[in-house]
Protein backbone atom coordinates (compact mmCIF):
# COMPACT_ATOMS: atom_id res chain seq x y z
CA UNK A 1 0.00 0.00 0.00
CA UNK A 2 1.24 3.27 -0.95
CA UNK A 3 1.54 6.71 1.45
CA UNK A 4 -1.65 8.57 1.49
CA UNK A 5 -0.13 11.66 1.76
CA UNK A 6 3.20 11.81 -0.44
CA UNK A 7 1.73 8.81 -2.55
CA UNK A 8 5.37 7.84 -3.28
CA UNK A 9 6.44 5.86 -0.39
CA UNK A 10 5.16 2.16 0.76
CA UNK A 11 2.62 3.09 3.92
CA UNK A 12 4.52 1.37 7.03
CA UNK A 13 2.61 3.15 9.71
CA UNK A 14 -0.87 3.47 10.67
CA UNK A 15 -1.48 6.55 12.27
CA UNK A 16 -5.01 7.52 13.71
CA UNK A 17 -6.50 11.03 14.67
CA UNK A 18 -9.29 12.01 16.54
CA UNK A 19 -10.86 15.76 15.77
CA UNK A 20 -13.91 16.07 18.17
CA UNK A 21 -14.86 12.30 18.72
CA UNK A 22 -14.57 11.32 15.37
CA UNK A 23 -11.61 9.26 14.51
CA UNK A 24 -10.08 9.55 10.96
CA UNK A 25 -7.29 6.81 9.84
CA UNK A 26 -4.25 7.33 7.49
CA UNK A 27 -1.70 4.58 6.43
CA UNK A 28 1.59 6.64 5.91
CA UNK A 29 5.82 7.10 4.92
CA UNK A 30 7.73 7.36 8.01
CA UNK A 31 9.21 10.50 5.91
CA UNK A 32 5.78 12.18 6.16
CA UNK A 33 5.20 10.37 10.15
CA UNK A 34 8.10 12.77 10.61
CA UNK A 35 7.01 15.81 8.85
CA UNK A 36 4.11 15.23 10.92
CA UNK A 37 5.01 14.90 14.21
CA UNK A 38 7.07 18.06 13.26
CA UNK A 39 4.12 20.39 13.80
CA UNK A 40 3.35 20.23 9.56
CA UNK A 41 0.72 17.72 10.95
CA UNK A 42 -2.35 20.09 9.70
CA UNK A 43 -1.19 20.64 5.99
CA UNK A 44 -0.18 17.33 5.10
CA UNK A 45 -3.35 15.84 6.22
CA UNK A 46 -5.22 18.53 5.29
CA UNK A 47 -5.43 18.25 1.38
CA UNK A 48 -6.34 13.99 1.76
CA UNK A 49 -9.38 15.19 4.46
CA UNK A 50 -10.53 17.35 1.18
CA UNK A 51 -9.99 15.52 -1.22
CA UNK A 52 -12.26 13.07 0.60
CA UNK A 53 -14.91 15.29 1.50
CA UNK A 54 -15.47 16.47 -2.24
CA UNK A 55 -14.98 13.08 -3.83
CA UNK A 56 -17.90 12.36 -1.63
CA UNK A 57 -20.28 14.73 -2.50
CA UNK A 58 -19.87 17.53 -4.98
CA UNK A 59 -20.30 17.17 -8.45
CA UNK A 60 -18.27 18.66 -11.39
CA UNK A 61 -15.28 19.03 -9.31
CA UNK A 62 -12.82 17.33 -11.65
CA UNK A 63 -14.07 19.57 -14.18
CA UNK A 64 -13.67 22.31 -11.93
CA UNK A 65 -10.57 21.66 -9.99
CA UNK A 66 -8.41 24.94 -11.64
CA UNK A 67 -10.77 27.35 -10.55
CA UNK A 68 -9.18 30.34 -8.41
CA UNK A 69 -10.75 32.96 -6.26
CA UNK A 70 -11.14 36.09 -8.47
CA UNK A 71 -10.30 38.47 -5.91
CA UNK A 72 -6.39 37.54 -5.02
CA UNK A 73 -6.42 34.78 -7.71
CA UNK A 74 -5.54 31.66 -5.61
CA UNK A 75 -6.49 28.92 -7.30
CA UNK A 76 -8.28 25.84 -5.38
CA UNK A 77 -5.51 23.43 -5.31
CA UNK A 78 -2.90 25.54 -4.21
CA UNK A 79 -6.07 26.21 -0.73
CA UNK A 80 -6.18 22.11 -1.14
CA UNK A 81 -2.34 22.02 -0.10
CA UNK A 82 -1.94 24.31 3.08
CA UNK A 83 -5.79 24.53 3.72
CA UNK A 84 -4.74 28.62 4.24
CA UNK A 85 -7.11 30.80 1.90
CA UNK A 86 -5.41 33.81 0.58
CA UNK A 87 -8.24 36.26 0.91
CA UNK A 88 -11.52 37.20 2.52
CA UNK A 89 -13.53 36.62 -0.71
CA UNK A 90 -11.65 32.77 -0.78
CA UNK A 91 -14.36 31.76 1.62
CA UNK A 92 -16.89 33.00 -0.78
CA UNK A 93 -15.39 31.81 -4.03
CA UNK A 94 -14.26 28.08 -2.41
CA UNK A 95 -17.88 28.20 -0.50
CA UNK A 96 -19.49 24.91 -2.12
CA UNK A 97 -16.05 22.95 -1.14
CA UNK A 98 -15.49 24.87 1.98
CA UNK A 99 -19.00 24.16 4.01
CA UNK A 100 -18.58 20.20 4.15
CA UNK A 101 -15.78 20.96 5.66
CA UNK A 102 -16.01 23.36 7.68
CA UNK A 103 -18.91 21.25 9.26
CA UNK A 104 -16.91 18.30 9.41
CA UNK A 105 -13.60 20.29 11.05
CA UNK A 106 -15.69 23.06 13.17
CA UNK A 107 -19.06 21.14 13.75
CA UNK A 108 -20.97 24.01 12.66
CA UNK A 109 -20.52 26.79 9.84
CA UNK A 110 -22.42 29.41 12.03
CA UNK A 111 -20.75 31.75 13.93
CA UNK A 112 -22.14 32.84 17.20
CA UNK A 113 -19.40 34.85 19.28
CA UNK A 114 -18.26 38.44 18.77
CA UNK A 115 -18.97 40.56 16.60
CA UNK A 116 -16.46 43.48 15.27
CA UNK A 117 -18.31 46.60 17.07
CA UNK A 118 -17.86 48.69 13.16
CA UNK A 119 -19.01 45.72 11.07
CA UNK A 120 -21.71 44.21 13.15
CA UNK A 121 -23.92 47.07 14.08
CA UNK A 122 -26.57 45.57 11.48
CA UNK A 123 -25.84 41.91 12.66
CA UNK A 124 -26.28 42.97 16.22
CA UNK A 125 -29.85 43.72 15.43
CA UNK A 126 -30.12 40.95 13.30
CA UNK A 127 -29.20 38.39 15.96
CA UNK A 128 -31.33 39.88 18.67
CA UNK A 129 -34.60 40.04 16.39
CA UNK A 130 -33.43 36.02 15.82
CA UNK A 131 -33.26 35.61 19.64
CA UNK A 132 -36.87 37.06 20.28
CA UNK A 133 -37.79 34.88 17.29
CA UNK A 134 -36.62 31.98 19.82
CA UNK A 135 -37.77 32.76 22.95
CA UNK A 136 -41.79 33.68 21.24
CA UNK A 137 -41.58 30.07 19.69
CA UNK A 138 -40.62 29.04 23.25
CA UNK A 139 -43.19 30.69 24.86
CA UNK A 140 -46.20 30.08 22.00
CA UNK A 141 -44.77 25.87 23.06
CA UNK A 142 -45.13 26.51 26.63
CA UNK A 143 -48.90 28.20 26.26
CA UNK A 144 -47.14 31.51 27.94
CA UNK A 145 -49.29 33.75 25.87
CA UNK A 146 -49.01 36.82 28.10
CA UNK A 147 -44.72 36.92 27.48
CA UNK A 148 -45.90 36.19 23.82
CA UNK A 149 -47.43 39.03 23.15
CA UNK A 150 -44.71 41.09 24.54
CA UNK A 151 -42.34 39.26 23.10
CA UNK A 152 -44.28 39.96 19.45
CA UNK A 153 -44.64 43.58 20.50
CA UNK A 154 -41.04 43.75 20.71
CA UNK A 155 -40.34 41.72 17.48
CA UNK A 156 -42.55 44.07 15.20
CA UNK A 157 -40.87 47.16 17.10
CA UNK A 158 -37.49 45.78 15.68
CA UNK A 159 -38.80 44.79 12.22
CA UNK A 160 -40.51 48.04 11.96
CA UNK A 161 -37.04 49.85 12.59
CA UNK A 162 -38.87 50.98 15.65
CA UNK A 163 -41.54 53.12 13.81
CA UNK A 164 -45.16 51.13 15.15
CA UNK A 165 -47.94 52.04 12.42
CA UNK B 1 9.35 45.57 35.45
CA UNK B 2 8.40 42.04 36.67
CA UNK B 3 7.72 39.74 34.30
CA UNK B 4 3.99 37.78 34.53
CA UNK B 5 6.45 34.53 34.76
CA UNK B 6 8.14 35.74 37.47
CA UNK B 7 4.70 36.05 39.65
CA UNK B 8 4.36 33.48 42.97
CA UNK B 9 1.07 32.28 41.17
CA UNK B 10 2.79 30.14 38.65
CA UNK B 11 4.08 27.90 40.88
CA UNK B 12 0.71 28.04 43.74
CA UNK B 13 -1.21 25.25 41.56
CA UNK B 14 -1.06 22.78 39.10
CA UNK B 15 -2.51 25.47 36.31
CA UNK B 16 0.54 27.63 35.74
CA UNK B 17 -0.70 30.22 33.31
CA UNK B 18 -4.01 31.10 31.50
CA UNK B 19 -3.75 32.55 27.77
CA UNK B 20 -6.17 33.79 25.54
CA UNK B 21 -5.28 34.58 21.19
CA UNK B 22 -6.82 36.25 18.76
CA UNK B 23 -6.55 35.95 15.25
CA UNK B 24 -7.63 38.71 13.38
CA UNK B 25 -7.36 39.79 9.50
CA UNK B 26 -7.82 43.33 8.07
CA UNK B 27 -10.66 43.88 5.18
CA UNK B 28 -8.50 45.86 2.86
CA UNK B 29 -5.16 43.56 2.99
CA UNK B 30 -5.10 40.23 1.06
CA UNK B 31 -3.96 37.47 4.01
CA UNK B 32 -0.56 36.84 4.81
CA UNK B 33 0.26 34.47 2.00
CA UNK B 34 -0.41 37.30 -1.34
CA UNK B 35 0.82 39.78 1.11
CA UNK B 36 2.99 41.79 -1.18
CA UNK B 37 6.35 43.39 0.95
CA UNK B 38 5.00 46.77 0.71
CA UNK B 39 1.52 46.11 1.79
CA UNK B 40 3.67 44.14 4.60
CA UNK B 41 5.40 47.24 5.91
CA UNK B 42 2.09 49.38 5.47
CA UNK B 43 0.30 46.78 7.97
CA UNK B 44 3.04 46.73 10.60
CA UNK B 45 2.37 50.74 10.69
CA UNK B 46 -1.18 50.33 11.23
CA UNK B 47 -1.05 47.89 13.55
CA UNK B 48 1.46 49.66 15.38
CA UNK B 49 -0.18 52.69 15.37
CA UNK B 50 -3.53 51.68 16.67
CA UNK B 51 -1.64 50.45 19.80
CA UNK B 52 0.83 53.09 20.19
CA UNK B 53 -1.02 55.97 19.77
CA UNK B 54 -4.06 54.90 21.85
CA UNK B 55 -3.16 57.29 24.93
CA UNK B 56 0.37 58.02 26.11
CA UNK B 57 0.51 55.88 29.19
CA UNK B 58 -0.97 52.51 27.72
CA UNK B 59 0.97 53.33 24.39
CA UNK B 60 4.19 54.04 26.26
CA UNK B 61 4.32 50.16 28.04
CA UNK B 62 4.17 48.15 24.33
CA UNK B 63 7.81 48.14 22.99
CA UNK B 64 7.77 47.31 18.87
CA UNK B 65 10.08 44.46 18.32
CA UNK B 66 11.27 44.16 14.23
CA UNK B 67 11.66 40.19 13.98
CA UNK B 68 13.70 40.30 10.48
CA UNK B 69 16.24 42.31 12.83
CA UNK B 70 16.84 40.09 15.49
CA UNK B 71 19.19 36.97 15.47
CA UNK B 72 18.52 33.64 15.92
CA UNK B 73 18.80 33.37 19.82
CA UNK B 74 16.77 36.60 20.14
CA UNK B 75 14.12 35.06 18.58
CA UNK B 76 14.28 31.79 20.30
CA UNK B 77 14.28 33.74 23.07
CA UNK B 78 11.06 34.96 22.49
CA UNK B 79 9.81 32.09 21.66
CA UNK B 80 10.40 30.31 24.83
CA UNK B 81 9.05 33.18 26.61
CA UNK B 82 5.85 32.29 24.28
CA UNK B 83 5.76 36.17 23.19
CA UNK B 84 6.15 34.91 19.54
CA UNK B 85 5.23 31.64 17.62
CA UNK B 86 7.10 29.04 15.50
CA UNK B 87 5.90 30.60 12.10
CA UNK B 88 6.43 34.21 13.06
CA UNK B 89 10.25 33.30 14.07
CA UNK B 90 10.70 31.46 10.77
CA UNK B 91 8.76 34.69 8.65
CA UNK B 92 11.17 36.21 6.36
CA UNK B 93 8.47 39.03 4.92
CA UNK B 94 8.26 42.23 6.93
CA UNK B 95 7.05 40.62 10.38
CA UNK B 96 7.22 41.79 13.95
CA UNK B 97 5.78 42.00 17.64
CA UNK B 98 4.22 44.46 20.26
CA UNK B 99 5.23 43.19 23.46
CA UNK B 100 3.82 44.85 26.55
CA UNK B 101 6.07 45.26 29.39
CA UNK B 102 5.46 42.59 31.80
CA UNK B 103 5.09 40.31 28.78
CA UNK B 104 1.17 40.13 29.55
CA UNK B 105 0.29 41.37 26.02
CA UNK B 106 1.99 40.49 22.49
CA UNK B 107 0.38 41.61 18.97
CA UNK B 108 2.09 39.58 16.50
CA UNK B 109 1.93 41.74 12.85
CA UNK B 110 2.15 39.34 9.70
CA UNK B 111 1.68 35.98 11.15
CA UNK B 112 -0.34 33.53 9.24
CA UNK B 113 -3.19 36.10 10.26
CA UNK B 114 -2.20 39.97 9.94
CA UNK B 115 -2.68 39.79 13.53
CA UNK B 116 -2.57 37.89 16.56
CA UNK B 117 -3.91 38.71 20.05
CA UNK B 118 -2.37 37.21 23.17
CA UNK B 119 -2.87 37.95 26.66
CA UNK B 120 -1.50 35.50 29.38
CA UNK B 121 -2.04 35.71 33.02
CA UNK B 122 -0.44 33.43 35.73
CA UNK B 123 -2.44 30.91 37.63
CA UNK B 124 -5.91 30.35 36.88
CA UNK B 125 -7.43 33.64 35.15
CA UNK B 126 -8.75 32.80 32.25
CA UNK B 127 -11.68 35.24 32.00
CA UNK B 128 -8.78 38.09 32.69
CA UNK B 129 -6.89 36.61 29.85
CA UNK B 130 -10.47 37.51 27.61
CA UNK B 131 -11.24 40.71 28.51
CA UNK B 132 -8.06 42.06 28.26
CA UNK B 133 -7.80 40.68 25.05
CA UNK B 134 -11.27 41.42 23.98
CA UNK B 135 -10.69 45.08 24.86
CA UNK B 136 -7.08 45.30 22.93
CA UNK B 137 -8.99 44.03 19.82
CA UNK B 138 -11.90 46.68 20.35
CA UNK B 139 -8.82 49.39 20.55
CA UNK B 140 -7.18 48.19 17.36
CA UNK B 141 -10.55 48.34 15.39
CA UNK B 142 -11.07 51.51 16.21
CA UNK B 143 -9.02 52.09 13.13
CA UNK B 144 -8.99 49.27 11.54
CA UNK B 145 -11.68 47.21 9.60
CA UNK B 146 -11.48 43.63 10.26
CA UNK B 147 -12.53 40.92 7.89
CA UNK B 148 -15.69 39.37 8.71
CA UNK B 149 -18.74 37.67 7.63
CA UNK B 150 -21.81 37.30 9.28
CA UNK B 151 -21.47 33.29 9.17
CA UNK B 152 -18.34 32.65 9.06
CA UNK B 153 -17.37 35.25 11.81
CA UNK B 154 -13.45 36.43 12.22
CA UNK B 155 -11.91 35.33 8.65
CA UNK B 156 -8.56 33.66 8.91
CA UNK B 157 -6.10 32.58 6.80
CA UNK B 158 -6.42 28.94 7.74
CA UNK B 159 -9.95 27.76 8.09
CA UNK B 160 -9.53 25.76 11.52
CA UNK B 161 -9.85 29.12 12.88
CA UNK B 162 -12.41 30.70 11.59
CA UNK B 163 -15.00 32.14 13.41
CA UNK B 164 -14.40 33.39 16.64
CA UNK B 165 -10.42 33.02 15.93
CA UNK B 166 -9.38 32.27 19.86
CA UNK B 167 -7.89 29.92 20.98
CA UNK B 168 -8.22 29.83 24.84
CA UNK B 169 -5.79 27.53 26.59
CA UNK B 170 -4.45 26.27 30.47
CA UNK B 171 -0.59 25.59 30.84
CA UNK B 172 -0.70 22.94 33.09
CA UNK B 173 1.75 20.81 35.03
CA UNK B 174 0.44 17.37 35.09
CA UNK B 175 3.48 15.11 36.64
CA UNK B 176 1.84 12.44 37.56
CA UNK B 177 -0.52 11.73 35.14
CA UNK B 178 2.61 11.52 32.78
CA UNK B 179 4.09 9.18 35.40
CA UNK B 180 1.53 7.06 34.90
CA UNK B 181 1.79 6.97 31.31
CA UNK B 182 -2.15 8.91 31.36
CA UNK B 183 -1.24 11.32 28.96
CA UNK B 184 -2.20 9.52 25.73
CA UNK B 185 -5.45 8.38 27.55
CA UNK B 186 -5.89 12.05 28.30
CA UNK B 187 -5.27 13.49 25.16
CA UNK B 188 -8.06 11.19 23.39
CA UNK B 189 -10.72 11.79 26.19
CA UNK B 190 -10.33 15.57 25.92
CA UNK B 191 -10.72 15.27 21.86
CA UNK B 192 -14.61 14.41 22.52
CA UNK B 193 -15.08 17.52 23.63
CA UNK B 194 -13.50 19.46 21.65
CA UNK B 195 -9.79 20.21 23.31
CA UNK B 196 -6.22 19.28 22.20
CA UNK B 197 -3.50 18.54 24.48
CA UNK B 198 -0.06 19.45 23.50
CA UNK B 199 3.39 20.19 24.71
CA UNK B 200 4.65 23.38 26.48
CA UNK B 201 5.71 24.59 23.08
CA UNK B 202 2.88 24.39 21.35
CA UNK B 203 1.91 22.01 18.13
CA UNK B 204 4.58 19.35 17.64
CA UNK B 205 6.42 20.18 20.30
CA UNK B 206 8.03 17.70 22.73
CA UNK B 207 6.07 17.47 26.31
CA UNK B 208 8.81 18.65 29.06
CA UNK B 209 8.77 18.52 32.20
CA UNK B 210 5.22 17.15 32.67
CA UNK B 211 4.02 20.91 31.51
CA UNK B 212 1.18 20.88 28.59
CA UNK B 213 -1.09 22.84 27.01
CA UNK B 214 -4.69 22.18 26.73
CA UNK B 215 -6.69 24.69 24.38
CA UNK B 216 -10.12 24.55 22.30
CA UNK B 217 -9.87 22.81 18.74
CA UNK B 218 -13.22 24.22 17.63
CA UNK B 219 -13.64 28.07 16.31
CA UNK B 220 -17.30 28.19 14.92
CA UNK B 221 -20.42 28.25 16.43
CA UNK B 222 -19.57 28.38 19.92
CA UNK B 223 -19.47 32.00 21.37
CA UNK B 224 -15.68 32.81 23.38
CA UNK B 225 -17.65 32.14 26.43
CA UNK B 226 -18.97 29.18 25.50
CA UNK B 227 -15.70 27.92 24.70
CA UNK B 228 -13.96 29.25 27.86
CA UNK B 229 -16.41 27.68 29.93
CA UNK B 230 -15.95 23.99 28.18
CA UNK B 231 -12.58 24.34 28.63
CA UNK B 232 -12.50 25.22 32.32
CA UNK B 233 -14.68 22.07 32.70
CA UNK B 234 -12.45 20.16 30.91
CA UNK B 235 -9.32 21.48 32.76
CA UNK B 236 -10.99 21.17 35.75
CA UNK B 237 -11.59 17.54 35.80
CA UNK B 238 -8.11 17.11 34.65
CA UNK B 239 -6.88 18.91 38.08
CA UNK B 240 -9.45 16.91 39.94
CA UNK B 241 -7.47 13.61 38.20
CA UNK B 242 -4.03 14.74 39.02
CA UNK B 243 -4.85 15.88 42.46
CA UNK B 244 -6.64 12.37 43.61
CA UNK B 245 -3.42 10.53 42.15
CA UNK B 246 -1.53 12.76 44.04
CA UNK B 247 -3.18 11.82 47.42
CA UNK B 248 -3.34 8.51 46.89
CA UNK B 249 0.20 8.14 46.17
CA UNK B 250 0.59 10.50 49.18
CA UNK B 251 -1.17 7.40 51.42
CA UNK B 252 0.50 4.62 50.04
CA UNK B 253 4.08 5.63 48.95
CA UNK B 254 4.99 8.79 50.60
CA UNK B 255 8.29 8.21 51.20
CA UNK B 256 8.81 6.76 47.08
CA UNK B 257 7.70 10.35 46.58
CA UNK B 258 9.42 12.33 49.06
CA UNK B 259 12.87 10.86 47.93
CA UNK B 260 11.75 11.12 44.02
CA UNK B 261 11.10 14.99 45.02
CA UNK B 262 14.57 15.39 47.49
CA UNK B 263 16.84 13.73 45.31
CA UNK B 264 15.89 15.59 42.37
CA UNK B 265 16.39 19.01 44.50
CA UNK B 266 19.77 17.01 45.80
CA UNK B 267 20.94 16.88 42.01
CA UNK B 268 19.66 20.46 41.07
CA UNK B 269 21.64 21.95 43.50
CA UNK B 270 24.85 20.05 43.60
CA UNK B 271 24.92 19.77 39.69
CA UNK B 272 27.74 20.68 37.56
CA UNK B 273 26.38 20.31 34.19
CA UNK B 274 23.15 19.40 33.13
CA UNK B 275 20.75 18.87 29.95
CA UNK B 276 17.57 21.15 29.71
CA UNK B 277 15.44 17.90 29.04
CA UNK B 278 17.30 16.48 32.45
CA UNK B 279 17.15 19.61 34.65
CA UNK B 280 12.79 19.97 33.34
CA UNK B 281 12.43 16.60 34.65
CA UNK B 282 13.95 17.72 37.82
CA UNK B 283 12.51 20.67 38.10
CA UNK B 284 9.16 18.86 37.52
CA UNK B 285 9.50 17.10 40.69
CA UNK B 286 10.37 20.17 42.75
CA UNK B 287 7.68 21.78 41.21
CA UNK B 288 5.67 18.60 42.32
CA UNK B 289 7.31 18.84 45.68
CA UNK B 290 6.63 22.49 46.73
CA UNK B 291 2.91 22.46 45.81
CA UNK B 292 2.70 19.19 47.89
CA UNK B 293 4.27 21.19 50.95
CA UNK B 294 6.27 17.88 50.99
CA UNK B 295 9.64 20.86 50.02
CA UNK B 296 10.25 23.88 51.73
CA UNK B 297 12.42 25.97 49.85
CA UNK B 298 13.88 28.05 52.13
CA UNK B 299 14.40 31.19 49.67
CA UNK B 300 10.64 31.90 49.20
CA UNK B 301 11.15 33.82 46.03
CA UNK B 302 12.40 31.17 44.34
CA UNK B 303 9.99 30.94 41.25
CA UNK B 304 10.45 27.53 38.90
CA UNK B 305 8.42 27.49 36.35
CA UNK B 306 10.53 31.12 35.61
CA UNK B 307 13.66 28.54 36.02
CA UNK B 308 12.38 26.26 33.34
CA UNK B 309 11.78 28.92 31.14
CA UNK B 310 14.88 30.95 31.38
CA UNK B 311 17.20 27.19 31.49
CA UNK B 312 15.55 26.77 27.77
CA UNK B 313 19.07 27.15 24.73
CA UNK B 314 17.90 30.61 23.39
CA UNK B 315 17.19 32.48 26.87
CA UNK B 316 20.27 30.58 28.02
CA UNK B 317 22.40 32.26 25.20
CA UNK B 318 20.67 35.88 25.96
CA UNK B 319 21.73 35.62 29.78
CA UNK B 320 24.98 33.94 29.03
CA UNK B 321 25.32 36.46 26.58
CA UNK B 322 27.22 34.39 24.13
CA UNK B 323 26.02 31.54 22.14
CA UNK B 324 28.76 29.01 22.76
CA UNK B 325 28.47 25.19 22.38
CA UNK B 326 25.90 22.85 23.85
CA UNK B 327 28.65 21.65 26.59
CA UNK B 328 29.13 25.06 27.94
CA UNK B 329 25.31 25.97 27.96
CA UNK B 330 25.14 22.41 29.93
CA UNK B 331 27.80 24.00 32.00
CA UNK B 332 26.01 27.54 32.35
CA UNK B 333 22.43 25.85 32.68
CA UNK B 334 23.63 23.92 35.90
CA UNK B 335 25.48 26.96 37.34
CA UNK B 336 22.44 29.39 36.91
CA UNK B 337 20.17 26.75 39.04
CA UNK B 338 22.26 26.10 41.68
CA UNK B 339 22.61 29.91 41.99
CA UNK B 340 18.70 29.95 41.50
CA UNK B 341 18.23 27.25 43.90
CA UNK B 342 20.73 28.79 46.80
CA UNK B 343 23.48 26.80 46.16
CA UNK B 344 26.10 28.59 44.03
Amino acid sequence: MLCEKCKKNAATIFYQQIINGEKREYHICEECAVKMQNGVSFDTIFKGFLDSFIGMGSTGYTTQSSFSCPTCKLSFEAFKQTGKVGCADCYNAFKEQLVPVLKNIQGSIRHSGKLPKKAGAELYAKRELENLKNQLKKAVEKEEYEEAAKLRDRIRNLEGGGNNE
Amino acid sequence: MNKWYDSSETDENIVISSRIRLARNIKKYPFSQKLSEEQALKLIDEVKGSIKNANTYFGDSFDFININEKSNAEKYSLLENHSISQDLMEKDKPAGVLIKDDETISIMINEEDHIRIQTVFPGYNIEKAWDIADKIDNLIEENIDYAFDENYGYLTSCITNVGTGMRASFMIHIPLIEMFGQVENLSQAISKFGMTLRGIYGEGSEPLGGIYQISNQVTLGKSEKEIIEALKNVTNQIIEQEKELGNNLLKERKTELEDRVFRSYGILSNCRKISSKEAMKLLSDLRFGVITGMLNLKNKDINIYSIMMNIQPGNLIKYMNKSGNPDERDIQRASYIREKLGNA
